[in-house]
């Protein structure tokens, strides 16, 4: 096994050194007939070239992004990344360390946090970041419960325009632990009364800007009914990018701001490992869950960074911790940081307006299309629109001839009576050939 | 004096006196400012091209005015970045003894599989018609899970190990509430010894937590348990292995113990990678156990994450695993994605994340585990805790065993005993470590003993290095003994930085970067 340094004659001398006769003797805890005596019933050891055969397979079956015209959004993004960013990531001292618990070792790690979490307050226009969550989806989860915590009320309001995977997890999370939930009835139109579901006994206000039928909202008024009633506004957002060309959510004073980053840096991988971004106004500092580094200086005044506050963690505060997150997505951070670094906000700039431009360019096309109607007054990379025939029914027939077109709505809200919307994103990726070959395929299809 | 450019043209002039070098710099260790210090707004390391002009759909929501974020050029970046990492040990560096933490080899082969663009690139919401492969994946990761542990279901979706820990927990509530007893088995017993994530995770969803004394041997005791059950009790968060590097021997009896007073028992498998191949949770008395696929099948930790944290399930929890997950009808692979799509049967108790869950991990975590195949995971098995115990023996006659009387597993826990009178802590002898080359074992952890000092040393290591590791702990020993305190309490003195101010940093956080109020004054 290639893995495995130990010799059998090592294996010996080594179970001699102990004193004892055989390795099981070591396992002499395990209750007796619960030890195995053979292997468990899967194959056994392969080479190299024989794993890389199976999983190429495997892998040789599905129909990757970058391979056909791809519209899928709904909340992971087809984006380029710079090969710099791949690079840089698998590095050893990256790719194979741990959480930065000994920090004179790992500045490395710790200073990219620190960068990391700089870019976000920057980007979302708040005062403090974390160093990162799971992912999106996970982190309004977060957000919802650090809002119980600061205001003590247990009712989060959740939009209409809130990813209903998002929606979902919150639910999830609620559910469990007896909070209440509001959730407004999805409503393409982003027409939605959220202002007349918050009073004095609402925790927090949870909106989405791109919303996840591509709408921007403005989140100020809710901001302001909000903090009238003492609850906080958390704005979430699906497509970072979008932070380089609209007014960010701190502008617009919300409390909390959540969201996912897995379009900086990351790959699609068919939904993980993915990055949350979390920021916040400073007051909230203690009860901000997840990791958080902060600078410091050595012993000889050199400045340098570490893990800090942890008096709010799991670790130390055990059953009356701020979360229970231990991990957190320190590498696909990293890549994030790099890519975001790369970009700057000239850079960063650039690309959301590029995003924006094809995504017009293909909205204004596909009005075009007799059946298709597309519904949005404002909208960033992403857009809703109706369909004269099911939009999965459509779909699937696009697929078919090599076009992944977009997301149902049925495909996040079964029986929502939405079988018609069809949500399509389009990135700098998107080229005229590919909203040709969507325009020409759905006039023949629709 | 200074030239014309305002530069020193004197020896002595500069103000580096508080370095070694002019710079700051020390050869390969190279100080290395933040972006925000050498980036500017203008400067990017991307090309990209304006759009044709275009009329703007964003309305009244287009951003005004800077970002305030740096750019610098592809050369740049690369030496930054380089340049931090030098400053980071890693696997790939050198023995990384952390217990509980589970540091192994984490093999290339993983790593280029997980790129292949069928797997990267692929949209969790394509239409499922255009990933089979992706499906047929994660139903072969499921199968050796399941294989390995001898429990009949598994939900792969939670992102990490206590997100794992959330979801197993998620389907005991949703059991109990099934049966109607909701409003009154809300207490989880948590053993002293448990990892910080037990308790904050029954906690975070709405139990309250009652704690498991730790026996003197470091074990638990079945009569403890006992003692504790009642109709308000929900379950049972055990380790096993458990953190003081121990197999519960009693852990068949607590398992009856919690079935028979209609309770659950949860397993954290942080540290199933010491007895994957030997023992099966599944033959236990496992209700619900998370698997943390970076640790115990060896994906990249990249300082703290990605990782991935299936749950397997017994037959009772089975129909409570949270969705998305996939449903095989007549040989055909279903991925069902609400909890109103439910084949009968299911009660889903809803969601924990967007998407399916860590598929990057999944990839890596399958690779791991067909190159090793039955036979070389039950080795790598055995391998680990053959290791931890031969370094127990190498230093057990210099440092204190808190528990001797169980054979160590994949870790061996020590404590300070040892350490009396010299002035010198287990975090003074940690540092130590790092100036002799090696990252520290875990400190402080688990709670249950003092100064406790737990290494985990994993089956990668070879025997030469084993025996160079154990070599240098024994000087370094022997040196905190005798009259050599101070080599300590001011280590490390070779590390790129010294020993670092944490409660400065805690004290007054300082969590981004700020632009000098000299820059700003001068805008």
């Amino acid at each position: 096994m290639r893995y495995l340094p130990l010799t059998d004659i090592d294996r010996e001398d080594m179970l001699a050194r102990i004193g004892v006769s055989d390795v099981d003797a070591l396992f002499s805890d395990v209750p007796a007939g619960k030890l195995l005596k053979a292997p468990v019933d899967l194959p056994r050891a392969k080479g190299e070239l024989e794993v890389e055969r199976i999983l190429g397979k495997m892998a040789g079956k599905n129909t990757a992004a970058s391979a056909v015209p791809f519209f899928v959004g709904a909340g992971a993004y087809k984006h380029h990344v710079p090969a710099t960013v791949d690079h840089l990531i698998q590095r050893s001292e990256f790719l194979t360390s741990y959480t930065p618990y000994q920090p004179e070792i790992a500045q490395g790690t710790l200073q990219y946090l620190f960068e990391f979490q700089t870019q976000v307050a920057a980007l979302t226009g708040m005062e403090v970041a974390n160093a990162s969550m799971y992912d999106g989806s996970t982190g309004t989860g977060e957000a919802v419960l650090m809002a119980h915590r600061v205001t003590r009320r247990r009712k989060a309001v959740l939009s209409g325009g809130l990813h209903p995977h998002y929606t979902a997890v919150v639910e999830t999370l609620s559910e469990m632990a007896n909070d209440e939930v509001v959730a407004l009835t999805p409503d393409v139109s982003a027409s939605e009364d959220i202002l007349s579901q918050i009073d004095d006994s609402t925790s927090c206000v949870v909106v989405q800007s791109p919303d996840v039928f591509g709408n921007l909202r403005d989140l100020k008024p809710i901001a302001e009914k909000a903090h009238a009633h003492g609850a906080l506004l958390i704005a979430v957002f699906t497509e970072v990018v979008s932070l380089g060309a609209v007014v960010p959510p701190g502008a617009q004073d919300a409390d909390i701001v959540v969201g996912e980053g897995q379009s900086i840096g990351n790959a699609l991988n068919f939904g993980g490992p993915y990055v949350g971004l979390f920021a916040a106004k400073s007051k909230y500092i203690r009860q901000m869950p997840g990791r958080l580094c902060g600078e410091t200086v050595d012993s000889t005044g050199q400045r340098g960074f570490v893990l800090t506050l942890s008096t709010r963690e799991q670790h130390i505060r055990r059953d009356k911790a701020t979360s229970n997150i231990c991990t957190n997505s320190g590498l696909c951070v990293l890549a994030f940081t790099i890519h975001m670094t790369l970009l700057g906000q000239t850079g960063l700039a650039r690309l959301a307006e590029v995003n924006h431009a094809n995504a017009v360019k293909l909205a204004d096309a596909l009005a075009g299309v007799e059946g298709v109607a597309v519904l949005n007054d404002s909208f960033f990379n992403e857009f809703t629109v109706k369909l004269k025939k099911p939009a999965a029914e459509v779909v699937e027939v696009l697929a078919a001839k090599g076009i992944l077109a977009g997301v149902p709505v049925s495909r996040l809200l079964p029986r929502a009576g939405l079988d018609d919307l069809l949500i399509v994103a389009s990135t700098e990726v998107n080229t005229d050939e590919d909203r040709a070959a969507l325009v020409a395929a759905l006039v023949e299809v629709l | 004096m200074l030239n014309r450019q305002g530069r020193p043209t004197q020896a002595g002039e500069a103000s580096h006196e508080e370095h070694l070098t002019f710079t700051g710099n020390k050869a390969l260790q190279q100080v290395e400012p933040l972006i925000f210090e050498i980036g500017h707004h203008e400067s990017t390391g991307v090309d990209i091209d304006k759009p044709a002009p275009f009329k703007s759909r964003l309305g009244k929501h287009a951003r005004q005015g800077e970002i305030g974020l740096p750019g610098l050029s592809e050369p740049e970046t690369m030496r930054h970045f380089v340049r931090l990492s030098q400053k980071n040990y890693g696997i790939d560096t050198g023995l990384f003894p952390l217990g509980s933490c589970t540091m192994k080899h984490n093999a290339r082969l993983n790593e280029k599989v997980a790129r292949l663009p069928g797997f990267s690139d692929v949209h969790p919401l394509q239409p499922t018609s255009t990933v089979p492969g992706a499906l047929d994946l994660m139903l072969e990761l499921a199968r050796y899970l399941m294989t390995l542990t001898g429990m009949p279901a598994v939900a792969l979706s939670p992102k990490a190990g206590a997100h794992g820990e959330a979801c197993g927990m998620m389907a005991i509530k949703a059991a109990i509430a099934a049966k109607g007893e909701g409003a009154t088995r809300n207490v989880v017993l948590v053993p002293e010894s448990a990892h910080g994530t037990n308790p904050a995770t029954a906690a975070l969803i709405g139990f309250s937590v009652k704690a498991v004394p730790a026996r003197p041997d470091g074990t638990v005791a079945v009569e403890d348990v006992k003692a504790l059950l009642g109709p308000d009790i929900a379950a049972i968060m055990l380790t096993n292995p458990n953190t003081c590097g121990i197999f519960e021997p009693q852990i068949v009896e607590i398992a009856a113990a919690m079935h028979e007073a209609g309770a659950y028992f949860y397993c954290d498998g942080a540290n199933f990678n010491a007895i994957v191949g030997k023992a099966r949770p599944g033959d236990l008395g496992v209700d619900a156990m998370h698997i943390n696929l970076h640790k115990t099948f060896s994906t990249p930790h990249g300082g703290g994450g990605p990782g991935a944290g299936p749950v397997v399930l017994s037959e009772r929890l089975a129909p409570f695993a949270p969705v998305p997950f996939i449903h095989v009808e007549n040989g055909k692979p279903h991925l069902v994605e609400s909890r109103g799509e439910a084949p009968a049967g299911n009660q889903p108790f809803g969601r924990m994340t967007a998407f399916h869950g860590q598929m990057g991990m999944y990839v890596r975590a399958l690779a791991y585990m067909l190159s090793h195949g039955s036979d070389g995971m039950r080795q790598a098995s055995e391998d680990a805790v053959l290791n931890a115990n031969y370094i127990r023996a190498g230093l057990s006659d210099l440092m204190s065993l808190p528990f001797p009387d169980h054979p160590s597993m994949h870790e061996v826990l020590f404590d300070d005993e040892w350490l009396k009178g010299s002035g010198v802590s287990t975090l003074d002898f940690a540092k130590a470590m790092i100036d002799e080359g090696y990252h520290p074992m875990t400190v402080y952890f688990p709670l249950v003993v003092h100064g406790a000092m737990l290494i985990e040393p994993t089956e990668s290591e070879s025997k030469a290095a084993l025996d160079l590791f154990i070599a240098t702990l024994r000087d370094l020993a022997i040196a905190a003994k005798g009259n050599d305190k101070e080599r300590f309490t001011s280590a490390p003195h070779h590390a790129p930085i010294r020993r670092l101010d944490e409660t400065r940093a805690a004290r007054s956080p300082v969590l981004k970067w700020e632009k000098p109020a000299a820059a700003k004054a001068a805008e």
